[in-house]
Order: structure tokens, then C-alpha cells, then sequence
């Protein structure tokens, strides 16, 4: 992708080396993803590097979290090209992403020989409802805070019959969501208009 | 050419994915299952499963596996550099240029409309994939028991997966 992705000589001293160590250390010793690695980026990159402070990382943690993509990589490439420019940002994400690569490839090169297997079929047949399970827990989390005004279950409710009843694809119901969270807010901001609020 | 349909669907994905790893699923159930038929359901539930019990981002995890599963390393390699293209070309652009666009009003209240929809979309996923691996007692068992695990204990999700699937080998000898 960009200039020179190669690594060269010792990682010690050079920013990008680091960064790329850093963030490969967070891509190996995070599992399940999203959020979960959001302590361990911090302790990488706030407290053992010193990289950026408290609050830098706040901010950095707002625009990775509103900004399509998984969280980490978002944070990692921010991070990355705060500090080294493209560079460091490519550095950084080649290193985040590169640890669930390799795994993924030798557990799905493997993964295949073994499908015929009884045990693993059967182990399988166990995962399948618990992962049905991990998703519903998912809703209950993510639904949680969002549920706390009462105009978004009844919005959760019509966004659901969308999709599942109507099969509308995912992107539609993501921008309608988007669009009428702007279109409340302007209602709002006229309503504070009329009244003299600026 | 598949890589490049496969290129194309997970830039797809990554760009939609926003508001956490979950809204991923819907997109994925939409463009690689139904559109694409790339995989089953059940092939992609099982490849949830491996995703959540290795380290790493689950859109990293599963775009790799996809894409191994749809054309091999090569077919890993694209999926993934599509997944991440999105990020990869926002967060520069972000960090670069426009960090302050993240604290607009109307960026906000996007944000605010966006999370029912989110929540909304998740749910679906689970009564998607619930559907497909609900599918006798032992099963419909296996999902109560790991629900309430995963709700009300702080047990790591990965224990409650191997649980799980403890569970289920035990019942597929009995």
C-alpha cells in the first residue's frame, strides 16, 4: 500500500517498528474484538508508551468509534498516523490486523480436513445455538443505553419489522437511522430556535 | 473476477459497519449469504464461532475466513484488504484533516438515530441466526443455558462457547 511496509533492522528506535509491535501485541492478546480491546490498546499506547494522554485518547476513542470499521483498526490507524504520518499509520494497521490474519488462515486451512469429524461436528452443533445466544446477549447490551429514552424501543420496533419483515438490506435501514436522527434533532433545533435559545 | 466481488462486498461491509462489530452480521448475512451464496448460514455461524474465540477484531476474523473459505489465501487477502479499506482511508482523513467533524451538531444527532436502528438490526441477526440453530431440544437447551450465562455472569464468553460446545458433544453421543 504505502512507501516501504518491510520491516528494517531493530524495532528498537524506530516509530513505526514500535507502533507495528505494539499494535500486533494488541491484535494477539485480544480475543472476541471490538471493545474488549479498547483497555489493552489503552494500556499499550497511553500508559506503557506514553504515546498520548488521557485525553487525547478520549478523542481518539470518539471519531474510532463514530467512523465505520472495526474499532480497533480505526484506532490503530488514527493512532498510527497521529504519530508517524502514513507511514506510522500503515505500520500500525499491518499490525493489528496481521496477528487474527495468520490465525484465521491456519485455523480455516486445518478447519476444513476436519469437518467430517464426529467430535467436531458435534462440538459444532453445541457452538451454534450458544453463538445465537452470544448475539441475543449483544442485543441486550448494546440495546441497554439506547433503551433508556422510550421513542427508540418504539424506533428499534418499526427498524426490525423493516428488516425482517420487509427484507429491506441493512445499508437502507443504517442510513434511515442516520436520517431521521438529523431530522428529530432539526425539529429540536427549531423548536429552541422559536423559543430564543440559540 | 472473485476477488474483486470479494474485494467489493467487504468494502461494502466495512464502509456500513458503523455503531460496533454486531452490525456487521446483518451485512453479512445480506451481501455473502443471500446475494452472493457464498456460504450457508450454518457454514457462517460455525466461522462466528471460530471469530469470537480467536484474538483479533471480528470483521478481521471473519473477512479472512470468508474470504479463505471463498477462494482460498488470495480470496483471504481481499476480503480483508476491503474490509479495512474504509477505516484505513476515514481514519487518515480523520486524524489528517477534519477530527472537529466528529463533534458537529448534526454528525451527533445522526449518531443518535443511528443507535435504535443499530440495536434493531442486531436482533435481527440473532433471530436470524436463532432459526437456523434452534433445531431440536438440545439445542433450544444449549442457547437458554449460554444466554443466561453470557447475561448474568461474568464468565469470559470464550468458556461459555466451549461449554457449549461440550455440551453438545455430549449430546450428539448420547
Amino acid at each position: 500500500m504505502q512507501e516501504d511496509t518491510k520491516k528494517t533492522g531493530t524495532a528498537k528506535g524506530y516509530l513505526p517498528a514500535e507502533l507495528f509491535l505494539a499494535f500486533f501485541k494488541v491484535g494477539a492478546f485480544t480475543i472476541g474484538g471490538g471493545y474488549a480491546m479498547l483497555p489493552v490498546i489503552k494500556q499499550e499506547v497511553v500508559d506503557n508508551k506514553l504515546w498520548l494522554g488521557e485525553e487525547e485518547f478520549v478523542d481518539v476513542l470518539a471519531v474510532a468509534q463514530s467512523s465505520p470499521g472495526a474499532v480497533a483498526v480505526n484506532s490503530a490507524v488514527f493512532i498510527g498516523y497521529k504519530l508517524h504520518g502514513l507511514s506510522g499509520a500503515a505500520f500500525s494497521l499491518l499490525g493489528v490486523i496481521l496477528p487474527s490474519f495468520l490465525i484465521i488462515l491456519v485455523i480455516a486451512s486445518i478447519f476444513a480436513h476436519y469437518t467430517e469429524n464426529r467430535i467436531v461436528a458435534t462440538a459444532f452443533s453445541g457452538v451454534r445455538p450458544a453463538v445465537a445466544a452470544l448475539i441475543a446477549a449483544a442485543v441486550v447490551k448494546t440495546g441497554k443505553p439506547v433503551f433508556k429514552k422510550k421513542q427508540n424501543f418504539a424506533l428499534a420496533a418499526l427498524f426490525l419489522s423493516l428488516s425482517l419483515g420487509l427484507g429491506l438490506h441493512p445499508i437502507l435501514i443504517i442510513l434511515a437511522g442516520a436520517l431521521l436522527g438529523i431530522v428529530l434533532a432539526l425539529r429540536e433545533h427549531r423548536k429552541e430556535k422559536g423559543g430564543g435559545v440559540q | 473476477m472473485i476477488l474483486l466481488q470479494l474485494y467489493a462486498a467487504f468494502l461494502k461491509i466495512g464502509l456500513f459497519s458503523i455503531g460496533g462489530g454486531y452490525v456487521m452480521l446483518p451485512l453479512i448475512q445480506k451481501e455473502i449469504i443471500e446475494v452472493r451464496r457464498w456460504l450457508t448460514l450454518t457454514e457462517f455461524v460455525d466461522i462466528l464461532a471460530v471469530a469470537e474465540m480467536t484474538p483479533g477484531p471480528i470483521a478481521i476474523n471473519s473477512a479472512t475466513y470468508i474470504g479463505y473459505r471463498t477462494a482460498g489465501f488470495f480470496g483471504s487477502l481481499f476480503a480483508t484488504a476491503g474490509v479495512i479499506t474504509p477505516s484505513a482511508v476515514l481514519m487518515v482523513l480523520a486524524a489528517g484533516l477534519f477530527a472537529r467533524f466528529y463533534e458537529n451538531r448534526w454528525v451527533q444527532a445522526a449518531f443518535t438515530g443511528l443507535r435504535p436502528a443499530v440495536v434493531a438490526l442486531i436482533t435481527g441477526a440473532a433471530v436470524f441466526v436463532g432459526r437456523a440453530s434452534l433445531i431440536d431440544i438440545p439445542s433450544v437447551l444449549i442457547a437458554a443455558g449460554a444466554l443466561l450465562l453470557f447475561t448474568s455472569t461474568r464468565l469470559h464468553p470464550i468458556l461459555i462457547l466451549l461449554l457449549s460446545a461440550l455440551a453438545g458433544i455430549i449430546t450428539g453421543f448420547i
